[in-house]
């Protein structure tokens, strides 16, 4: 056992931090407010690495582990959760995804370009009939020969917009159940893709989230990811690594959420003392402190299964579950904390609030979650 | 041309303060030890003037005198951007133990100018800058806010009481800044962070010099009296002059 | 054997700091029974000079010259260090600003005298000679110890206050002597700003947060400063976000400054920026949350909104400095 980082964990930790608190903590409620993408600070953040940061430097990536990658997540969204998702959703389902299965050529012409942030990703799993159960996708890649014809309409796509690179999960062989769905890497500019409305959030206003239809969308059949009907395995596959981001994003608005909590408490005054000295306040701020840890561990080794080459999906389900309830849980404490000040946009944490109740819901929802590690208890896995 | 950055190791801003139980030594359990602030905006200066392909600055070395502990701050320093770190192997006792032994190394390199933080956060002495340039017989160059270049000679503003002033120096300069040489430290990239592992960070052995002052105990400043509330604009008026008397 | 006390000479004026640096002296006269001796250098009248025999200081040493009038740190450095010698010096004294800065380091190698920036206090040993200075950027003080036959000080601004001791004043011409060029360092342009007060030098500060709102809400502070003779500054992220020059920003990574009065207005008191300016010897809070930090640290404080309030203030100085 080992709880020292290396030297570089830390400096990443310490980089995410800085940027996190010098500079997206500025104009993190404004673009709250009004739902405006971030798009300069995903600018710096690639010029930084953060957008690639897992992908091996032979792919132009920062050849970082997943325990950096935790570390930084955890900072950013500590301040802000949305830009945590669009780091996220680029580094663990769509570069992460792009690298372990993809040919040498997909890597060479899309993943590069992906992990130097020069252009960022989106992962198009769910539909309006099919969130978590991935197993019935109604989207249609039909084999034309050469070529796929893709129809269909993907819900609740994050960087649905802004992204530049899809990765699209379709049915081809409907008789062959789940065993017939194919992943297709989708240029968002060809002929046929068309976006749908901002989806008007709750939190994550800052993401970047709409519906994404294909008609007729003609996509090369050397944009298929691994050997025909892999799409179901290689969406399970890449949400197991998923989750560890998401799970990330969770600990870090608890974080965030509980760090601004001991600084008011600290601060505020009732009754002629902080109200740090209040039990009934430091009580609270004594469970959020042991759940956060506890949810820091989680997340951790799950990274360190990852980064070991072990298998972590029951470790990655474990960390999202639990810190997904846990961030809802220290959010609305923190909240509680503020008192009166909390239900005020400037004071940051009903935003973490808002934003937290997300992350039991999309990459899986809390009760999925709950399925596969249960799953993995009555086949004796764990 | 090459450029030195001097580099102290020290606590991070947000560290909380303690002594051992005598008050005769500093206590750095649990300490984060960071670049110092003033160290670091030197640094992003040298490293955005190597990357400036219009300036001559080709190479930016930092050292630093401590021991091994200070070598993760080195480290964060070649992430940044350094090429070369150097490691004068010895705990200072003060700012001229310290000088001397940055000075013993520097005389046998060649730098187109040193730069060095005002002062450092653990020991304030804000000494070394001056006494590494007396020591070499260097020209000092205080409150610098930007250094441009004439071909390949470097000129330097910096700030005076009544405005800006660009110097040239004859001979090499040591340059002592602060905030505004560099607005904000430049963070790591990910690139960074991964080669600073290979680059050089050369350990040096210390020359024999004794220190000038001994630092022997610490305590905690008196604590403040306590805020004074009032009411109005009139009424702190009333009391800065007839209380306070300061106006 | 003497106590010198480097007398900066601001365009042929002396300033109030060379009388509390003086006083300062006199107070370690009067424990260790040496004269005072002062050393000024370049163009300055005996008039101008005649202050100081107030504060004790029977002799000074007045370098007259005009190719001395711009300071150039290696030569006023051999300066002092002739006048050390002339003096028998055991203790030099110099302001804790730039100027004492940029010469007290210099002439602690070429004396090899222990030197003691940030001086917090009167010594509180002498046989062996101790001292407390700022550490930790005002978070401790560290006692040190100088075991050097000589000892260079600079002690804090404001922090000593004036010690009255008439006496008589010799005005000596002293004529160093210098062989080598006046300066490596070659001026090759200037450009003049308004005259805003220097934050390392001033009396009073005036200080700004995002409590202000916005870049342009700072003229206010601007016409406070000016009505009160004070520099301004700002905390950092203010300097950080470019909304004043980062030349202005106050605390543990910007300026760390001792004035006798800190107006510190919609700046919450992070301990970052209160480490900077703990050496003040005042500090006036004016915040529109009663429960900011910067109440713990101020002496005077008032909850409401720095834009309101600022110039209400200001037209009320300017009525009490009108009457004075």
């Amino acid at each position: 056992m080992n709880f020292q980082f290396t030297e570089e964990q830390k400096m990443i930790q310490q980089a995410a931090r800085d940027y996190a608190q010098r500079e997206l903590i500025h104009d993190v409620i404004e673009r709250d407010e009004k739902a405006i993408y971030p798009t300069e600070h995903i600018r710096n953040l690639s010029e930084l690495g953060f957008l690639g940061m897992m992908v091996d430097p032979k792919y132009d990536g920062g050849g970082m582990d997943t325990v950096s990658y935790v570390l930084a997540m955890e900072e950013f969204s500590k301040v802000d959760s949305s830009i945590g998702v669009i780091v996220s959703v680029n580094n663990s389902l769509v570069c992460y995804g792009l690298e372990k299965y993809g040919t040498e050529d997909q890597k060479e012409k899309y993943l590069k370009p992906l992990a130097r942030g020069e252009v960022t990703g989106a992962f198009l799993l769910s539909e309006p009939g099919a969130g978590s159960d991935a197993t019935s996708q109604q989207t249609k890649a039909v084999d034309m020969g050469d070529h796929y014809l893709l129809n269909g309409v993907k819900n609740w796509i994050t960087n649905g917009n802004t992204a530049s690179t899809y990765l699209v999960i379709a049915q081809t062989h409907p008789d062959l159940g789940h065993r017939g769905i194919n992943a297709l890497i989708v240029d968002r500019h060809a002929e046929g893709v068309s976006i749908g409305p901002h989806e008007n959030k709750m939190g994550m206003r800052s993401s970047d989230t709409h519906s994404v239809q294909f008609t007729d969308v003609k996509v090369p059949k050397e944009n298929r990811i691994g050997e025909d009907g892999f799409g179901f395995k290689f969406a399970m596959k890449t949400l197991e690594g998923g989750r560890i981001g998401i799970a990330s994003q969770a600990l870090g608005l608890a974080a965030g959420a509980y760090e601004l909590s001991c600084k008011y408490a600290k601060e505020r005054k009732t009754f002629g003392k902080e109200i740090i000295k209040h039990q009934a306040i430091a009580f609270k701020l004594s469970d959020m402190a042991t759940e956060i840890e506890a949810g820091r561990f989680l997340c951790l080794k799950a990274a360190w299964l990852k980064d070991q080459g072990l298998p972590y999906g029951i470790a990655s389900a474990m960390a999202k579950q639990y810190c997904a309830d846990m961030a809802m849980r220290v959010t609305t404490e923190a909240v509680q904390v503020h008192g009166g000040y909390g239900y005020v946009k400037e004071y940051h944490v009903e935003r973490l609030m808002r934003d937290a109740k997300l992350t039991q819901i999309y990459e899986g929802t809390s009760e999925i979650q709950k399925i596969v590690i249960s799953r993995a208890i009555q086949t004796g896995d764990i | 041309m090459r450029v030195l950055v001097c580099i102290s190791n020290v606590p991070d801003t947000t560290t909380k303060i303690r002594f051992n139980a005598e008050a005769t030594k500093f206590d750095d359990t649990g300490v984060q030890w960071v670049i110092n602030p003033w160290d670091e905006l030197a640094l992003t200066r040298a490293v955005e003037l190597k990357e400036d392909a219009s300036s001559p600055v080709n190479e930016v070395v930092i050292v630093s005198v401590g021991l091994a502990v200070v070598e993760p701050t080195l480290r964060k320093g070649l992430a940044i951007g350094a090429d070369k770190a150097v490691r004068i192997d010895l705990e200072p006792n003060d700012a001229y133990q310290t000088a001397v032994q940055l000075a013993e190394y520097i005389k046998n390199e060649e730098f187109g100018f040193i730069v060095c933080g005002i002062e450092s956060g653990d020991y304030n002495d804000a000494s070394v800058g001056g006494m590494l340039a007396e020591i070499l017989d260097y020209t000092s160059v205080s409150s610098v806010s930007f250094v441009s270049f004439e071909g390949d000679k470097p000129i330097f503003q910096r700030d005076v009481a009544d405005g800006k002033e660009q110097v040239e120096v004859t001979g090499t300069a040591v340059l002592i800044v602060q905030k505004g040489f560099a607005r904000v430290p430049k963070i790591p990239n990910m690139r960074g962070i991964m080669t600073a592992r290979s680059k050089p960070l050369e350990v040096i052995e210390a020359s024999s010099c004794e220190p000038l002052v001994e630092f022997v105990s610490y305590k905690m400043p008196p604590q403040k009296g306590g805020v004074k509330m009032l009411n109005s604009a009139q009424e702190l008026i009333d009391c800065l002059v007839n209380e306070a008397k300061i106006i | 054997m003497s106590i010198l006390v480097y007398i900066r000479n601001v365009n042929g004026k002396i300033k109030k700091q060379s009388l509390e640096l003086t006083s300062y002296a006199q107070a370690l006269s009067e424990s260790l029974d040496l004269p005072i001796v002062g050393i000024v250098i370049g163009e300055i009248a005996e008039e101008e000079l005649q202050a100081l025999k107030l504060y004790g200081m029977k002799r000074v040493l007045r370098v007259n010259d005009a190719q001395y009038n711009k300071r150039v740190n290696r030569v006023y450095t051999k300066i002092i260090e002739q006048a050390v010698i002339e003096t028998d010096a055991k203790y030099i004294l110099f302001p804790d600003n730039n100027q004492g800065k940029a010469i007290a380091p210099r002439l602690s190698v070429r004396i090899k005298a222990g030197f003691v920036p940030h001086v917090m206090d009167l010594p509180h040993s002498y046989e062996p000679f101790m001292v407390y200075k700022r550490a930790f950027t005002g978070k401790a003080l560290a006692s040190v110890q100088v075991n050097t036959d000589r000892k260079i000080l600079t002690p804090m601004l404001n922090s000593f206050g004036l010690r009255e001791n008439p006496v008589d004043l010799t005005i000596e011409d002293f004529v160093p002597e210098i062989d080598e060029p006046q300066s490596r360092l070659n001026v090759v342009n200037k450009e003049l700003e308004a005259g805003g007060v220097s934050l390392m030098d001033a009396d009073i500060v005036v200080s700004g947060g995002r409590g202000l709102r916005s870049a342009e809400n700072f003229s206010i502070l601007e016409e406070l400063a000016n009505t009160l003779g004070a520099a301004t500054a700002c905390s950092r992220p203010v300097a950080d976000d470019g909304w004043r020059p980062a030349n202005e920003h106050v605390g543990q990574t910007g300026k760390i400054i001792a004035p006798n009065v800190y107006f510190a207005i919609g700046i919450s008191g992070a301990i970052q920026h209160v480490a900077g300016v703990s050496g003040a010897k005042c500090i006036v809070a004016i915040n529109t949350d009663g429960d900011a930090p910067i109440f713990d640290v101020a002496d005077y404080g008032l909850v409401g909104d720095g834009l309101k309030i600022v110039p209400e203030l200001n037209s009320l100085l300017k009525e009490v400095l009108a009457d004075k």
